[in-house]
């Protein structure tokens, strides 16, 4: 992986003096370029690029740094090799007019030349010195030196005089390349690198499942420090890149704003506000959960915030997601044409892996957006090994966090794989990551979403009922309960049967309240009634009393008035009156 | 009176020792090395191509943008540029019957 490359270009200022490249990439991998004024090696074997990279080293330093170079081309006449760089942009008849570089094309052809005696390269030596002085050169690159072995057989000649060259070089203080192609078990067929050996640089050229790559090795960069590992790089209409190397840096700024992923619901549960800018999020799930349609919603959101989103798919045309989109009731066609909006669709194994990285940085730089979606990572897969992908997705995330762009990648999980492991190994790069599942209960298969991950944030740890409606995509509560998780008709049929027995419940509570009523109600009138009787009955007996009281003393009256009539003693008479003992 | 191609060629073959060369030594400077192989070309032309040969010779310091022109790499050589076929002798011209065939003055 390029991410274990820890060596940066702080250099002392007593360090090596460099040349810039101009080269994207290489200046950094190299610690800030070739070595200034000194011969660099660069071989690979045949169609690997060494010719390209060496005129780019002269095209870019001519344009870019204002340094004339030399181009000695024993391979190529002048005319060809104007004609081969046209394609890449290079226009060097115009630089050969502008004295900002020289061609001069050496030819050697064996079968014409007698060898007569002792002799020396210094007619080679004369020319360079004069191509070099014609422009005031400060880059000369020499392509392919070792066509000189072919064409000089006294090879003890041969050696000395390259041994002078690059001393010669040395003292007039140019920076060169010197190209050469790759041998058997050495890194050159010739072994030019004992001669050359300030900085070896080494390209190489591999097919691997009918997937072709470049790679750029340093080997020898004597007196600096640079990285070690192999960098694949390209060669498209741009000339050479050696892209991306931002995975040399773990230096990201981390943004506090948060942007709505464009489901209410789903931002509720990231801690209320959605994802953080300029974070990863991996959306993993199987096939038909709903990867795209969430992405979607996303791409909506951020084109609503006014705001670019960038599409890459690989799976269905631009005009097959606007339609699907529309089905669930978003409509992102407006967007496109706003310009807010912009979809890459290009089948996954059109291109290398490599190639795919480029274009998705081209398109970056070019339509500068806020969000990046990439449907699915997984189709990397089929263009490169686990290993390539996961490098490669670890650079994608790894630019896109360096520019605070908001990737949103989703990952398409094979059923019956382990849902918490993406396939190109790179969660560990995520910052947010929400799976996909289904939920297979009674005959039925729904969707569920939970929040695996989400670094830097409070978020649900609830499973939410995933809904593709006609006003998109909606979470529901799922159901929690004694039966366990339901989703589904088994939800609906449980949050019914949930609602009948409510309905039943208060009904019945209803019902015992009018009972109480009128329990209540009969005993007041039982209360009423006994208090009615005892009213009765206490007047009864108070008439009665009342009666009793008279009759005794009706008795006692007509006890005296017997008496008097009998005008008895009183003496014999029981209870005399007052008025009887006077 | 128009010739035919075999005509011409018998012509040619007759007349060969009759050709005139037309020859060019590009040495640089005058070390030791170019002035021996100077000397070894002129003695050599004095003795095979006496009255019907053409010596130049050009100093590349002198001349760089010569160098080029003449597609030189080594020093020193020697351009045979007539007759045709064009030949390279480089280095001190001390193998002389190496310069000798390649002049096809001997077989």
């Amino acid at each position: 992986m390029t991410k274990t490359v820890t060596k940066q270009k702080a250099s002392p200022p007593t360090s090596l003096p460099k040349c810039k490249t101009g080269i994207p990439g290489l200046d950094e991998i190299t610690g800030g370029g070739l070595p200034k004024g000194r011969p660099t090696l660069v071989c690979g074997g045949a169609g690997c690029g060494k010719t390209l990279m060496g005129i780019e080293f002269l095209v870019r330093g001519a344009m870019l740094h204002n340094e004339p170079g030399v181009f000695l081309a024993f391979e190529e006449t002048a005319e060809e090799l104007a004609q081969n760089v046209r394609s890449l942009g290079f226009d060097l008849d115009e630089l050969i007019e502008k004295k900002k570089l020289a061609v001069d094309y050496i030819y050697i052809e064996r079968s014409e030349i007698e060898e007569t005696g002792e002799y020396d390269l210094e007619g080679l030596f004369i020319r360079l010195g004069h191509a070099i002085d014609s422009i005031g050169a400060k880059r000369v690159v020499l392509d392919t030196l070792e066509t000189l072995f072919s064409g000089l057989s006294n090879l003890a000649i041969l050696r000395s005089e390259l041994r002078r060259l690059f001393r010669w070089l040395k003292e007039k203080g140019v920076t060169s390349v010197i190209t050469a192609e790759r041998g058997e078990g050495s890194l050159t067929r010739h072994g030019l690198e004992e001669y050359v050996s300030d900085c070896v640089l080494l390209l190489d050229h591999r097919v691997e499942g009918q997937i072709s790559t470049r790679r750029l090795r340093v080997v020898k960069y004597r007196g600096s420090a640079h990285a070690t590992n192999e960098f694949p790089f390209l060669i498209d209409e741009g000339g050479v890149s050696v892209l991306p190397i931002t995975s040399l840096q773990l230096q990201h700024k981390a943004s506090i704003e948060r942007v709505s992923s464009g489901v209410p619901a789903l931002d509720a549960m990231l801690g209320g506000h959605g994802f953080f800018r300029g974070s990863s999020v991996l959306v993993s799930g199987t096939a038909g959960v709903g990867k795209t349609s969430l992405s979607c919603h996303a791409a909506d959101a951020c084109c609503q915030r006014n705001e670019r989103c960038l599409y890459i798919a690989f799976e269905e045309s631009e005009a097959q997601l606007l339609r699907n989109m529309r089905s669930i009731g978003l409509d992102l066609e407006p967007w496109v044409k706003k310009g807010l909006l912009r979809f890459q669709v290009a089948r996954p194994t059109m291109n290398g892996l490599e190639m795919h990285l480029a274009s998705i940085h081209k398109q970056v730089e070019a339509f500068q957006p806020h969000l990046v979606i990439v449907d699915p990572i997984t189709s990397f897969l089929s263009t490169g090994t686990d290993t390539e992908a996961s490098s490669m997705m670890v650079r994608l995330v790894d630019y896109l966090k360096s520019h605070q762009i908001t990737a949103l990648l989703t990952n398409l999980n094979h059923a019956g794989s382990v849902l918490e492991q993406t396939s190109v190994t790179i969660s560990s790069l995520i910052d947010t990551w929400l799976l996909l599942r289904d939920i297979e209960l009674n005959g039925e298969r729904n969707r569920g979403l939970y929040i695996l991950k989400s670094r830097g944030m409070a978020h649900s740890n609830q499973i939410r009922e995933f809904l593709l409606t006609e006003n998109g995509v909606q979470l529901t509560e799922v159901y929690l309960g004694p039966e366990g998780v339901l989703t589904g008709s088994a939800r609906l049929s449980q949050e019914a049967k949930e609602k009948a027995t409510a309905v039943q419940r208060s009904l019945e509570i209803e019902s015992k309240r009018g009972e109480l009523a009128r329990r209540q109600q009969a005993l007041e009138a039982q209360i009423a009634v006994l208090q009615l009787q005892f009213q009765t009955d206490k007047e009864e007996m108070e008439r009665d009393i009342a009666s009793e009281q008279a009759y005794l003393e009706k008795l006692e009256q007509s006890r005296h008035e017997m008496a008097r009539s009998r005008k008895a003693d009183s003496n014999g008479l029981p209870a005399p009156t007052k008025k009887g003992r006077k | 009176m128009r010739q035919t191609t075999t005509e011409s060629f018998e012509k040619r073959v007759a007349n060969h020792s009759q050709e005139r060369y037309v020859l060019c030594l590009y040495v640089a400077g005058l070390t030791p090395r170019s002035t021996l192989a100077i000397e070894r070309i002129r003695a050599i032309c004095e003795r095979y191509l006496s009255g019907r040969y053409e010596l130049t010779v050009i100093d590349l310091y002198l001349q760089p943008e010569m160098a080029r022109l003449a597609q030189i790499v080594v020093a020193p050589t020697l351009v045979k540029q007539s007759p045709s076929p064009k030949r390279l002798f480089i280095g001190d011209m001390t193998d002389e019957t190496r310069i000798l065939q390649g002049l096809q003055i001997v077989s």
